[in-house]
């Protein structure tokens, strides 16, 4: 790993720097240390129900970690990304419900309204070069309101019910919200969706030119207008993106319980960042992997349910959380000034 | 053969204010031009024009010996003359093969499938690095563990990579220590040797002097001379570039600030003293 003319460098650091260039090693060991650990306490942890169980929560959190962490790679955050799967998803519930429309053109309509409000908070965030949590905060916000509002007006209660009798429902209840039965586990097909997503992302993010040009706005934007990468465009396709997965997960929530409240979503976004730099990304972009947001929500999924299992109090859940997180960041901290560090 | 490069009688104007007048000089492949000059001088102004960035307003800027003007850096690219600045256009948390490709990545496949072709990227940048003399074990290794030095020539091998006949160098030693500058310098005249033509931009005339085959000395945006390498040694050069007389009443009273220091010692840490 050292450079010719460095040949007195020392190897055995650049082994170490080896190891931990791959960002998502931390959750990879992360995951696997939580579920030995519940596995040994739980029989029911370990059984084909306990995994789809505890696979269920990984899935949703997972498929929108997935997008939030491509985001953070390329630099900005999404604090609308939370509120967004209860915005889609109401509306889809009131075009199905309200127009009667078949619920395929309402998941349409849904479809188009995530990637303007996407594109909105790109476009914004471009164009004003405010940092993005201020513009996305923004938007969060007026979307709650909006979710709230609009339902209350239209439908008189804060829930919009009755999906289960739009024309349509039945098929899109196939695709987005069946379960598969697996020796004798329930398998949510929502996580078929994750794991496809994410290797989708890492694809896209390592091996093409866009997900080359992702690192780069996050890593340097000035290095990467110069060498002519299409930075404003790169940066709202990850905006759109992370809307559109929250669009999916929408999708997947009001087909599975054929209704959806107005305050659906609120308070998740954090929980998105937090597996995503539990995965492994840094707070200050340019760095980070779709495969470690992928195992933060894993790891997000195995605690929650775990705690369950071995019968501890819920309340242990979000106190474990944090303290991953603070592992998670510190460790992250190193990782860069490792990769940073010049030989000047 | 006509220089790949050349001005005649250059100028540049802002407003009143003339940055640059009747400025001369060229280069051909395999040749390294130096242009010194100290803060002010117009060595700024001359790459800016050279690098397609300003639009000379007087005398004749040529390439391959006819006569252009260029709208735009990309432009100058087109026609092969490339500008390696001294904040550098890398991404420290990626790693060199991508850094190397960044906005110009090769793909194989089509449509969906379309995707970075990684092992061409990588044996390319590999052998591009090699040629600067440059032996890279793992093109992952991230960019920003590279040393000063060694980021400058991987942006100069890029440059030769997409294209470049002509660099300019934009004070590629001024940010390094003495080793490290003498890695740029070693790459310089590498690049020299591959044919490429090379204009230097510095205020050291001893970086200057071992690479350069012509030396042009500005001084408040005119030329104060060209000399061919024969004509002229390095302590001229020094003294041309500082102004000789000025060098030496300088030198004289930092001789005296020496002595007022020496008798300013005690005195202090008598003061110090409980």
């Amino acid at each position: 790993m050292t450079v010719g003319q460095d040949a007195g460098g020392p190897v055995p650091a650049a082994r170490v720097r080896g190891m931990l260039a791959r960002p998502e090693i931390g959750a990879l060991i992360g995951a696997l240390v939580v579920f030995v650990f519940f596995a040994s306490l739980s029989e029911v942890f370990r059984s084909p129900a306990g995994i789809a169980n505890w696979l269920d929560p990984a899935s949703t959190l997972g498929i929108m970690a997935v997008a939030v962490a491509a985001l953070m790679i390329g630099g900005e955050f999404d604090l609308s990304a939370g509120v967004m799967t209860g915005s889609t998803a109401i509306v889809t519930g009131l075009v199905a419900t309200r127009l009667g429309w078949n619920i395929w053109l309402a998941i349409g309509v849904s479809l188009l309204f995530a990637v303007l409000v996407g594109f909105l908070n790109g476009y914004l965030v471009m164009r004003t070069g405010l940092p993005s949590f201020i513009i996305t905060l923004g938007s969060f916000l007026m979307l709650q309101g909006l979710n709230l509002g609009v339902t209350k007006l239209l439908t008189g209660t804060v829930l919009i019910r009755g999906l289960a009798d739009v024309p349509g429902y039945h098929s899109a209840s196939m695709v987005f919200a069946s379960t598969v039965s697996v020796f004798g586990g329930a398998f949510r097909v929502s996580v078929l969706w994750w794991i496809g997503l994410t290797l989708l992302a890492v694809y896209v993010l390592r091996r093409t030119s866009f997900g080359n040009w992702v690192f780069s706005v996050g890593g340097d934007v000035r290095a990467a207008r110069n060498v002519g990468v299409p930075v404003v465009r790169t940066k709202i396709t990850l905006f759109v993106t992370t809307a559109v997965a929250a669009w999916l997960v929408g999708t997947i929530t009001i087909l599975r319980l054929t209704s959806i409240q107005a305050n659906s979503g609120i308070g998740q976004e954090l929980i998105y960042i937090v597996a995503a730099v539990i995965g492994g990304c840094l707070l200050t972009g340019g760095y980070g992997s779709a495969a470690g947001a992928t195992l933060g929500a894993l790891i997000f999924g195995m605690v929650s349910q775990g705690i369950v299992y071995v019968g501890w109090d819920a309340d242990w859940f979000k106190f474990f959380l944090g303290a991953m997180l603070l592992v998670a960041v510190l460790t992250n901290q190193f990782v860069r000034r490792y990769a940073e560090e010049a030989k000047r | 053969m006509s220089p790949l490069l050349e001005v005649r009688g250059i100028g540049k104007r802002f407003g009143s204010v003339v940055a640059l007048a009747e400025v001369s000089t060229q280069v051909s492949a395999g040749t390294v031009t130096c242009v010194l000059g100290d803060n002010g001088a117009g060595k700024s102004t001359l790459i800016k024009i050279l690098s397609g960035a300003h639009r000379h307003d007087g005398g004749e800027y040529l390439i391959d010996g006819d006569p252009v003007r260029l709208s735009s850096p990309r432009a100058a690219l087109d026609l092969g003359i490339a500008t390696v600045y001294q904040d550098l256009a890398m991404v420290p948390l990626m790693p060199v093969w991508r850094n190397f490709f960044l906005g110009s990545e090769p793909t194989k496949g089509r449509g969906p499938l379309r995707r970075l072709d990684v092992a061409h990227a990588k044996e390319v940048t590999r052998r591009e690095l090699l040629d600067m003399g440059i032996r890279l074990r793992d093109p992952e290794q991230p960019v920003g563990t590279l040393s000063g030095g060694e980021r400058q020539s991987v942006a100069i091998a890029r440059a030769v990579h997409f294209g470049a006949r002509v660099l300019i160098l934009d004070e590629p030693t001024s940010a390094l220590g003495v080793k490290q500058a003498g890695v740029v310098l070693r790459y310089i005249v590498r690049a020299r040797q591959r044919g490429l033509g090379v204009i230097f931009i510095t205020h050291n005339p001893h970086h200057a002097y071992p690479v350069g085959d012509r030396f042009l000395v500005l001084k408040r945006g005119r030329s104060i001379g060209e000399y061919g390498k024969a004509d002229i040694t390095v302590e001229e050069l020094t003294r041309l570039m500082a102004g000789g007389a000025e060098l030496e009443q300088l030198g004289h009273e930092l001789a005296g600030y020496g002595d007022v220091t020496a008798l300013d010692g005690p005195v202090k840490s008598e003061d110090e003293q409980p």
